[in-house]
Parts: C-alpha cells; structure tokens; sequence
C-alpha cells in the first residue's frame, strides 16, 4: 500500500470537495482529494445539473407541441417529436464538460486526485481502496465532503421500476405513466418535465400541499401549471407499496387504491452521507442525522471539517462551496467564520420559484414586525410580452428600519434574479436602496423595484 | 437691520480665483469693521480678507480648502441699515442656504471631524427631534439590540476579520444600523482595534491617515508638478573652497557697525550670482515655453527658498544688482522673518529671476534642485564642511562646500552650466573679486 502525506485531505469531490481543494491550492497548501465515483458529485452528475438540462429539453418540447396547436403569438410548426436518446446524449455531453473542467482545474491547483474510496483509520489517517491501487494518506486536515444520498423508503425499495432521481435522469424513454412519490422540489421538477414530455404523472405527497417548504402564495403559480399538463396530485396521500399495476396508496381519507403507473418516482428527500467512511473509527458529535460543526466548519475532532450536505440543511450545492472556501482559508490561517445572512434556494419547477432569507412567517416566527408587499408579473410589461404573467417578487422588511430580510419570487426565469435578491440581502439593503437602485426597463427584474416601493406604500404601476 | 454680503475681493493681477484658507470669524461672531474674516491663497501669497462693515455673521461661502472665485460671495453679514442687498435681489434664493446651515451647526458647535456623515442621515434625525445627541454619539455603547448580527457588507466583514475585530462592538451609521467601510475606519481611529485585541505585543497597523493637500501645499505640489512636466532639468555640482570666504565674513561680522545685520554666506553667493550673470544674461531670465520666448531680464531678482511652518515659500530680494552686500543681508533677513510669519505679501513673493535653494546644516553632500518654473536656473547650497584638501606638498584643513545647480537644458547648454558654476566657484574661492568690477 501506497503511503501519501499531505496538508489538506479532501474527502469528495462534490461542489463543496472541489471548491475546498481548488481554494487550498490557491493557497499553497499541499492537497490531496479523494473521490470514488465522479469528479463534481452529485451536482455534476446526477443532480442540479443533468435535471437542469432534461428540464430545458422537456421546456423546449413543450413550447414546439404548444406551436403545434393555437399559439396566441401565431407560430405554427408541426406535430413535435423527441428523439430522447440524443436528449441524453446531449445531457451527458454538457456532464462530461462540467466533471473534465472540475479535474482541469484541480490538476491547474496542484491538488492531486486520488481515485477510490476513503475511510478513516484514525483522526489523522485514511486508507482509500477501491481505486488503481490502495493508498493511505495522512493528513494534517481533513475535510469530510461527503455529500448525500436519495432517502429509500423501506416499503418501496429501489430497484426494477422503482428509481431515485439519478435513475430517473437516465431513462432510456419518458415513461409512460410515472408516480411520483413525494411533491418536494425535486419531484416536481422531475414531474413537471416528464409530463411536458408526454408521461402521465401522478404526484403522492403524504402532507396536505405540495412544496411543503414553501407559502402557498408561492406555489399556486406552480399549482396552476400541474392542473394545466394534466398531473394529479394527491395530497395527505401515503405510498404503501409498489405492485403490478403500480403504486399502491392510502389517500387522504383512508381508502387503499392504485396509482397506474410502469415507473415510480421515489423523491422523499436526501440523507446525509455518514456511513462508509470510516466514522465509527472517529468520536465525531452528530448533530441528530448530520456531522455537528461550528461556524468555522470544526468538528468535535481537532483538524477534522465537515461541509456540504454532510453537515445539515439547506442542502444545496451553494452552501457547501461557500463552507469549501472558507474551510480552505481557515486551514491557511485566515480568519474566517460562517457570516452569510442569506443562502438563495431555487426550485426549477415551471414557473421557478426562489426564496432569498426570510419568508413573511419565518420572519414573524423570529419575532420581526415586519412589512410586506408582493408586485405581480401580470402588471410587468417584460413579462406579459413573453407570455410569462404568472408569478410575482415578493420584499420582507423589517417594519422599523425598513431592512430588507428575505425576497421571494416565483416566475419564468426568476432563478437569474436571486442573484439581485441574494446581493441585496448580503449587502444589508433596505426597501429604500431597492426601490432607488435603477431597474432596467423593460424587464423582469423591474418588479423587484416595485415590490420594494410598494412595501414602502407608493407604487407606481399597480 | 439688513443684510451685507462681502464678495471675494480681487487679490491680486490676473487672479480668477483663490484657495480658502482659514476662517478668523465663526458664524454667529459679530465682526468689527476691518476685522479680519478670513484668509484666501492665490499663487503665492496668503490675503487676508477684512470686513468692510460692522455686522454679526450669517453665512460663510466654503470651508478651508474650497476655492472659490473672484467676485463669489464670501460671507453675509446682519448689519445696522439697508445693507448692501436689495430685498427680493438674489436673497430668498441664498437665504434658505444660511438658514439650513446655521440649523444643521446650532446643535453641534464642534462637528468638524465627521461634518459628511451628519449630512449623510438626515432621515433619522427628522425622525427623532429632540433626542439628537443621544443618537448621535454611540461611540462606546453596542449600538444594536443584544443578539442581534452585525450588519455589514461582505467586504466590510472580510475587512473586519482580518483585522480581528468583532464587528459587534462597531456602531453603524448607515441605514438600519449598517457598518460601512467608514464606520470601520473611525472604529481603527478610535482605537477600537487595539482594545480587541489584548495580551498581544506586535500588532498590524491598518490605518490611514488622509492628510488632504491644501493651501500652500497644493501649491507647492503644482508648482513642483508644473517644473517636472515641463522642464529637462541638468544637475551640475562642484566643490568650493570656502575658507577665504568664511574668513573674509567671519571679519566683517566682527568689525560690523550696529546697525547692520549679521552677514551669512547668502549675501556673498548672491553678489558672485549677479557678477556670473552679467556675463552670461541668458541665466537670469524666465522661459515662456508656450510662447517659445526667452525674457531676458536686466534685473537680478534673486528668489531665496525658504523652509517656513507651513512648507516652502520663495521670497525674492528684488533687483540684487542694486543692493551692496549689506542690503542684500537685510532684505534676506527681512524676507525670510515676514515669510515666516506668514506676512510676506503676494509682491514679495513673486516676480523672481532666478533662485538660490538652502538647507543650511542639512543641506547634504549633494541636492538636485527643482528649477522654479519658469526660471531657467537655480543655485543649491549644500552644507559646509572642514576637509582634508591636498595643497600641492600637504593635506590641509578646508572649509569645503558643493554647490548642487539645476539648469533648464532646453534653453542652456551643459557648457553654459558649468562656466557659469565656475564663475561662481571662482568668485566664492577669491571673494575680494566680487568686489572688484
């Protein structure tokens, strides 16, 4: 067995691995990465952005069978058809530039990669097997990015027709009937694109509305675009098993019944990846399901971080670079710690929806007085000439200095503006620096301008 | 009662505006006639402006460093009688300026270190009218309520981190409690920074100190930016045996009637100058090079440059070639009491020909002077030493003295340069030739 050493050990390559040793070789510090899989995780490979690109083809599939029909704009095209193997082919193409780009620039960094699976042998030492050739490493830091898996439910184990998303990101075909268990952001995504491409989706959510995460303000947009494809939702429904005609259910008032459907679509959110690692060999705090850290990322160990999905909600690609970052730093003698006021999370359903920092009832919940205001997209000019009126942007602020805490939107193509949303926040703006900002007309954005100056009581287009 | 308004007089030939210098008069001070309200700065020369009238202050035109233009109104006044503004003429307009100003001052007689920060939250303060001077010095307090994070910008909280510095414990003036970079600046300043820290021996020193280049300064730095952008300077330096001189002077000064002034070497390098001169006219002379035009002067006015308080000032014994070695020592020494004091008038400061630059004691070994646009040369002294000088058979004690000379090599020559160095060396070397025509 190979022996190595290092400064900084990395543990997976996801976002938030990759991000870390990219930053400690920035840094001059020696680092090592250990991945077992794929260069880029999850995020890369089976996850943001696969999805991203199945939801774009299944948008454009949409817009060509919409042209086929009565199009208010007057385009007229043929019936469309979708050849989904070159769909995934393409796919896979934009995942092979992205992971290739992620080893280009590690190797750019002078962080070396090593192929295989970690596990710890101590709090110093990790033996990594599975790769060419068995390597032990010893570490002065190690920095656990492990990441997350899909949940499995016991009573509809995956396996034959019954997938995780990663599965579902690589069907050969759109199936023809799917049921979706579970109408968290990942299950609509996914449903919502499998039904622009002709499945007929049904959605089993066990509470009593989808998106449990968000206000129904913000998903009946989202609501209205099921109804819209067709897809029935069912609502206080529990899966009870996968049998020969589908997915057995109980609904909301007690009947057992039957789901049609040849794919079932298990989306009941993701664990964090504390097993196969070697854990049992350290004395690490768990915090409930996740590795406990403190605002520098430390674990209970001295010399051991953890960050990413590992370490906690919101589990999102974002979090666990900007902890990747400031890890590094802190291991080079930075003075850093977790300061951020804001994490934007983002559901690319149709229409989007994004939430920067604090809804109107988190805020409350935290004991703000706070004021509130939403400007429609169906008062934006942009909007209505790209036939996307649906949704709004929505402004909470603190009541006595008008401090702005948390933006909410949904609509077509508000992902873009949590960037606006996730700047204002950090910078520590007000209703008064949004609504004096110039807003470019005629765009979207120009509802966030008018969000924030209706909060503050004048409006000018409603 | 009316009202007077004193303008920005004309201080000087061709002068369209002036540097404000220094307020002598608060708002709200009543001013006798001739009092002096304030001083200005044109090109050289420091003015002091007086009031014409008796009357009580209402509004000044600036703050130091401002520069305003000829004719512009400098203060108003609340005088006995009509005044010299008419009702209705210009008043309303600029009376709602003093009216705001003498609000914003009234509360706070001494708000000079921060006056942009009050004017930056005017919202607040409407907000809360008679709680002013409470809100406005939290400077040790936690300006937030317990719990709550700091509110800052990213680069703010970088900034912070690296410096160590809880940014809790740093009041924000921005909107909602924000901690702007000048927020932190005044924290570093007010030496929060370094009570954070305790226990530790050396510490990073992050601060900045703005010193802002006003009045002579900018001055000088104009006049000096003006000579480097335009001139070719060439620096000639050669040594001069000082010790006949030193002698010669030593006797004088012993022998001098009372009522004459103590002889430095000055006098004796300004009548060797103006010998040199006579020989070479083109030295003394001031080159117009927008013009392309050489003014070749019959005069030697001699400007000597002087360390004063408040930096540099050139003041120029005029016509040299007319005074004997006595009245050149007494029109220096007058010069340089009245530059000094910051007496020197516009006149005694300008109109020179060429210029002699001495440090003295600290004049070094070696200087490269800075020509005085738009002369075209200057005579540095450095200091005098005792040497060992090889005679021919011995080394003897000499008192040894380089003389650093700048020339503007567009208009003089390096052969000019130097016989006009030599000539000077010469004259210094044998000083009873300066007296022989």
């Amino acid at each position: 067995m190979e022996d190595l050493s290092c400064k900084v050990l990395v543990i997976g390559a996801g976002p938030g691995g990759y991000v870390a040793a990219i930053r400690a070789g920035q840094l001059g510090l020696d680092t090592v990465i250990v991945e077992g899989q794929y260069h880029g995780g999850t995020c890369l490979n089976v996850g943001c952005i696969p999805s991203k690109a199945i939801i774009h083809a299944a948008d454009e599939f949409e817009k060509a069978a919409h042209f086929a029909g009565d199009s208010a704009i007057g385009v007229k095209t043929g019936k469309p058809e979708i050849d989904f193997a070159k769909t995934l082919q393409w796919k896979d193409g934009i995942v092979k530039r992205l992971t290739g780009g992620v080893g280009g620039l590690l190797k750019k960094n002078k962080v070396r990669s090593v192929a295989g699976w970690a596990s710890f042998v101590d709090g110093k030492t990790v033996e990594v097997t599975g790769g060419d050739e068995d390597v032990r490493i010893r570490a002065d830091n190690i920095i656990i990015a492990t990441g997350s898996v899909p949940v499995e439910l016991p009573f509809l184990k995956f396996g034959d027709n019954v997938i995780s998303s990663t599965e579902a990101l690589s069907l050969e075909a759109p199936p023809k009937t799917l049921a979706v268990v579970g109408a968290g952001y990942i299950g609509l995504e996914l449903g919502i694109a499998f039904a622009k491409l002709g499945t007929k989706v049904t959605v089993v959510e066990a509470m009593d509305k989808i998106l449990p995460l968000y206000d129904k303000e913000l998903t009946r947009p989202v609501e209205k675009t099921l109804k819209r494809l067709g897809v029935e939702v069912l609502l206080g429904a529990k899966a009870k098993g996968a049998s020969k005609k589908g997915l057995d259910i109980e609904t909301a008032d007690g009947k057992a019944e039957t789901v049609k459907a040849d794919t079932i679509l298990v989306t009941v959110g993701r664990a964090p990846k504390t097993e196969g690692w070697g854990r049992d060999n350290l004395v690490l705090d768990m915090d409930g399901k996740f590795v406990k850290i403190d605002d520098k990322c430390k674990t209970s160990m001295t010399g051991i971080y953890a960050i990413g999905d590992v370490t906690g909600e919101p589990m999102l690609a974002h979090r666990a670079m900007a902890q990747g970052e400031m890890v590094a730093e802190i291991i080079a003698g930075e003075n850093r710690r977790w300061d951020k006021r804001a994490i934007p999370a983002v559901c690319f359903t149709d229409p989007e929806i994004v939430s920067v920092g604090l809804s109107p009832d988190e805020a409350k919940e935290a004991g703000h007085d706070i004021i509130s205001q939403n400007f429609p997209f169906s008062a934006n000019g942009r909007a209505m000439s790209m036939e996307a009126e649906d949704g709004f942007i929505r402004i909470v602020a603190r009541k006595d200095n008008k401090l702005v805490l948390g933006v909410q939107a949904a609509g077509r193509g508000v992902s873009e503006l949590s960037t606006a949303f996730g700047l204002a926040i950090e910078m520590g703006a007000t209703l008064d620096d949004v609504a004096g900002t110039i807003h470019a007309h005629p765009t979207l954005g120009e509802a966030f301008q008018e969000a924030a100056l209706r909060t503050l009581g004048h409006a000018l287009h409603i | 009662m009316g009202e007077h308004v004193i303008k920005l007089p004309d201080v000087g030939e061709g002068v369209a505006e002036a540097e404000l210098v220094e307020w002598m008069a608060d708002i709200g001070a009543n001013v006798r006639e001739d009092e002096v309200i304030a001083s200005v700065m044109t090109d050289k020369a420091t003015v002091e402006i007086p009031s014409p009238v008796e009357g009580k202050i209402l509004w000044r035109g600036g703050e130091p460093g401002d520069v305003l233009a000829v004719g512009s109104p400098l203060v108003r006044l609340e005088v006995d009688g009509a005044g010299n503004v008419k009702p209705g003429e210009e008043a309303p307009k600029e009376d709602a300026k003093p009216a705001e100003k003498k609000a914003e001052k009234a509360p706070e007689p001494k708000s000079e270190p921060k006056p942009e920060k009050k004017e930056e939250k005017p919202a607040p303060k409407a907000e809360k009218p008679k709680t002013n001077g409470a809100a406005a010095a939290p400077v040790s307090a936690m300006p937030r309520a317990e719990g709550e994070k700091p509110l800052a910008s990213p680069a703010v909280r970088k900034r912070a981190a690296d410096a160590g510095v809880d940014l809790r414990r740093v009041p924000g003036s921005g909107p909602a409690g924000r901690i702007s970079h000048e927020d932190l600046d005044a924290f570093f300043e007010s030496g929060g920074a370094a009570a954070s820290a305790p226990g530790a021996g050396l510490r990073r020193n992050t601060s900045v100190t703005d010193v802002p280049v006003r009045g002579l300064r900018r001055k000088i730095a104009e006049k000096m930016e003006a000579a480097n952008d335009r001139i070719v300077p060439i620096t000639y330096v050669d040594e001069v045996d000082m010790t006949a001189l030193e002698d010669l002077r030593a006797e004088l000064n012993k022998t001098r009637r009372e009522d004459r002034p103590k002889l430095t070497l000055l006098p004796f390098l300004m009548r060797a100058m103006v010998k040199a001169v006579g020989e070479q006219p083109h030295l003394n002379a001031i080159y117009d090079d927008d013009a392309a035009v050489i003014h070749q002067y019959g005069g030697v006015h001699i400007g000597v440059a002087a360390q004063t308080p408040n930096g540099l000032m050139v003041p120029v014994v005029k016509h040299a070639e007319a005074r004997d070695l006595w009245d050149c020592a007494a029109e220096v020494a007058r010069l340089s009491e009245a530059a000094k004091d910051g007496k020197a008038s516009r006149e005694e400061l300008s109109g020179s020909t060429i210029t002699i630059t001495s440090l003295g004691a600290m004049g070094g070994i070696v200087t490269t002077p800075v020509i005085n646009h738009p002369e075209v040369a200057i005579v540095g002294v450095n200091k005098m030493q005792v040497l060992p000088r090889w005679n021919g058979s011995e080394f003897t004690p000499r008192k040894i003295m380089n003389l650093s000379s700048s020339f503007d090599h567009r208009v003089i020559d390096g052969w000019d340069a130097a016989v006009f160095v030599q000539r000077i060396k010469s004259l210094l070397e044998n000083p009873a030739m300066i007296f022989i025509d």
